[in-house]
């Protein structure tokens, strides 16, 4: 018991990361229609501006929202720049220009601040809790806990202000939105720096753990893009349980079967669940139209 | 004349002059053999055009196929004792198989599911040549052995150009064909709408499957020749990475075009060697120049550039 508690810690660890990603993923997808690859990126970032922030004096807390702060103008720049000027291209260039976007970024983070790897010092130090026999790092539980955060606090934003509101009605139906009068192109600028913040978060919190450097982007963004798609495309429900399904489905595997094979059978169970559920767990069947 | 300029033929024997006339115009070794990785990549890029530009569907997944391509022509050799040549068809025949079997259950999957699953099947490959390193040589490659035929063992740069180059016309004739048949308009049916097309009759299933097969096939012979240039195979040959450069390639070359396919592959094969000039600003350069082509020209190089010759002569 105490094997399978550890590996359902750490599964739900990387678990929430791949959860924030696909989230990301979700708000922006919902918002533009855009399956942006360039998400990954913000984690990247998130991480390593706190840290290099840190090098330079700053103290933490300062340091990690200025991370974030780079990282939100960072995903308004890429709607701006990137995405808005292409705006009536087909879904494919879209997805070609974010991963254009993702090999910029990964290009000037390596060029900034280089390829090595990089840590934080854990927010609560590293004094392990024994939980039933498995350990579990004081830090695993403030991931746990933000993601935890990060997501009741989106869901008061959607509910409760006039911001989150028009984005649920862009999201539901742009040109109808925009009939109503929402600056449809405002909330999805939006949608990205708010896909970004969550991404920068998730970054700082579990570069302790995880540690992180220019190059950790891509396999995050491959993570979440199959979470969220796991999960059923545009349901942030099932960007969240797909990404906690599949950190747990990893280290199970890592931990029974084989470390080498972990991602193979993640992706097996991904492909075994698309086969029978084509619109993944919680998606909605779509008709098309001629 | 606009009948002739407009016969899909035509364009088959301008790339076969391409191909013929570059060799007098580059004759250093270095060239020839980026122009040979231009064809092969071309080559690849050529039936993944053929899949996501005319049928419509994407796949994140290809370098799986250039991949078993690669590795078929380094183990075959080395543990069957199988003949390159035999090693090459055999790898093709395998993706077709592989591609037949997975393809009825991932065609039905549409849109980014479509892509998630061709992109698993992509991993998975990639994985068991990574991981089976007793056999692969794991991360760090293996030796391929040269091809040999009747005795002449085929190797160099020249060499290579021309098969490379050949193969390539001998694809864009095999692609021409599809698209002038009945089959041709059947994918582009499809391209359009899946409803539509199963309305009028068509069998969307099994032309999907013949495009995505097809596109396999393409893609195991790239692989195969990339290897047997470079003399030595790695997991790169199959990796994620690789297939993505595949979709930029296409994409930025422009769906749904032949030529676009040379284009692309041309770009994002020649660029980089220019680009090392830059060094450490590589991936920069390479992310702007892919971000600046495509809110400029959202449809691909040679449409955009054909529109624009359309117009100017009207």
């Amino acid at each position: 018991l105490a094997e399978f508690l550890q590996f359902a810690f750490s599964g739900l660890t990387v678990g929430a990361i791949y959860a924030l990603v696909a989230l990301g993923f979700t708000l922006i997808y919902n918002a533009s229609d855009v399956a942006n690859f360039a998400q990954g990126e913000f984690v990247m970032l998130g991480g390593l501006v706190t840290v290099f922030a840190m090098t330079a004096g700053v103290p933490m807390v300062f340091a990690a929202m200025l991370a974030v702060a780079v990282a939100g103008l960072v995903g308004l720049l890429l709607h701006r720049l990137a995405i808005e000027p292409a705006h009536s291209a087909s879904p494919v260039t879209l997805i070609i220009i974010t991963i254009g976007a993702s090999i910029l970024l990964r290009g000037i983070a390596a060029t900034v601040f280089g390829k090595d790897f990089h840590s934080l010092p854990p927010f609560f130090g590293s004094e392990p809790f024994v939980v039933g026999g498995a350990t579990l790092l004081p830090q695993s539980l403030v991931v746990l806990v933000g993601v935890g955060l990060i997501l009741l606090l989106l869901w008061l934003f959607m509910k409760r202000t006039l911001t989150g509101k028009s984005m649920m009605a862009t999201a539901a139906n742009r040109v109808a939105a925009q009939l109503t009068g929402i600056n449809t192109s405002a909330v999805i600028g939006i949608a990205f720096i708010i896909s970004a913040v969550i991404g920068a978060i998730g970054g700082i919190l579990v570069t302790p753990i995880t540690l992180t450097n220019s190059d950790i982007g891509t396999m995050l963004a491959l993570k979440g893009f199959a979470a969220a798609v796991l999960g059923g495309m545009g349901n942030p429900v099932g960007a969240v349980v797909g990404g906690l399904l599949l950190g747990l489905l990893e280290q199970f595997s890592a931990g029974y079967l084989s470390s080498q094979y972990k991602d193979a059978v993640a992706f097996v169970v991904i492909l075994l669940v698309l086969f029978t559920m084509p619109q993944g767990l919680f998606g909605a069947r779509k008709v098309e139209r001629v | 004349v606009r009948r002739f300029i407009n016969n899909p033929f035509l364009l088959v024997i301008a790339v076969g002059i391409v191909v013929a006339v570059l060799p007098l115009m580059l004759s250093s070794s270095f060239y020839l053999r980026v122009i040979a990785l231009v064809y092969i990549n071309a080559l690849a890029v050529l039936g993944l055009n053929l899949l996501m530009g005319f049928a419509g569907q994407v796949s994140l997944g290809h370098a799986g196929f250039f991949g078993i391509g690669a590795y078929a022509v380094a183990l075959g050799p080395t543990y069957l004792g199988m003949p390159s040549w035999a090693s090459l068809i055999g790898g093709s025949a395998l993706s077709a198989l592989l591609a037949f079997v997975v393809g009825r259950p991932i065609l039905r999957l549409s849109g980014y599911y479509l892509a998630i699953a061709t992109l698993g099947m992509g991993v998975l490959i990639s994985m068991v040549v990574s991981n089976e390193s007793n056999i692969t040589g794991g991360p760090n490659g293996m030796e391929v052995p040269r091809l040999v035929l009747f005795g002449w063992r085929v190797a160099g740069p020249l060499t290579w150009y021309w098969i490379s180059g050949v193969t390539l016309v001998i694809g864009v004739l095999v692609v021409v064909n599809l698209m002038e048949s009945p089959t041709g308009r059947a994918l582009r049916a499809i391209h359009d709408s899946e409803t539509a097309a199963r309305v009028l009759g068509v069998d969307v299933a099994r032309y999907k499957l013949l495009a995505f097969v097809i596109s396999a096939v393409f893609a195991s012979i790239g692989g195969s020749y990339l290897v047997l240039l470079d003399g030595f195979v790695t997991p790169t040959t199959t990796s994620f990475l690789l297939s993505i450069e595949f979709v930029v390639m296409a994409v930025l070359g422009g769906l749904g075009s032949i030529l676009g396919s040379i284009v692309g592959a041309a770009i994002l094969v020649i660029l980089p060697q220019f680009l090392t000039v830059f060094h450490d600003y590589e991936h920069i350069v390479l992310g702007t120049i892919i971000i600046v082509f495509l809110i400029f020209l959202p449809a691909g190089i040679v449409p955009a550039m054909a529109s624009f010759v359309r117009r100017g002569s009207a």
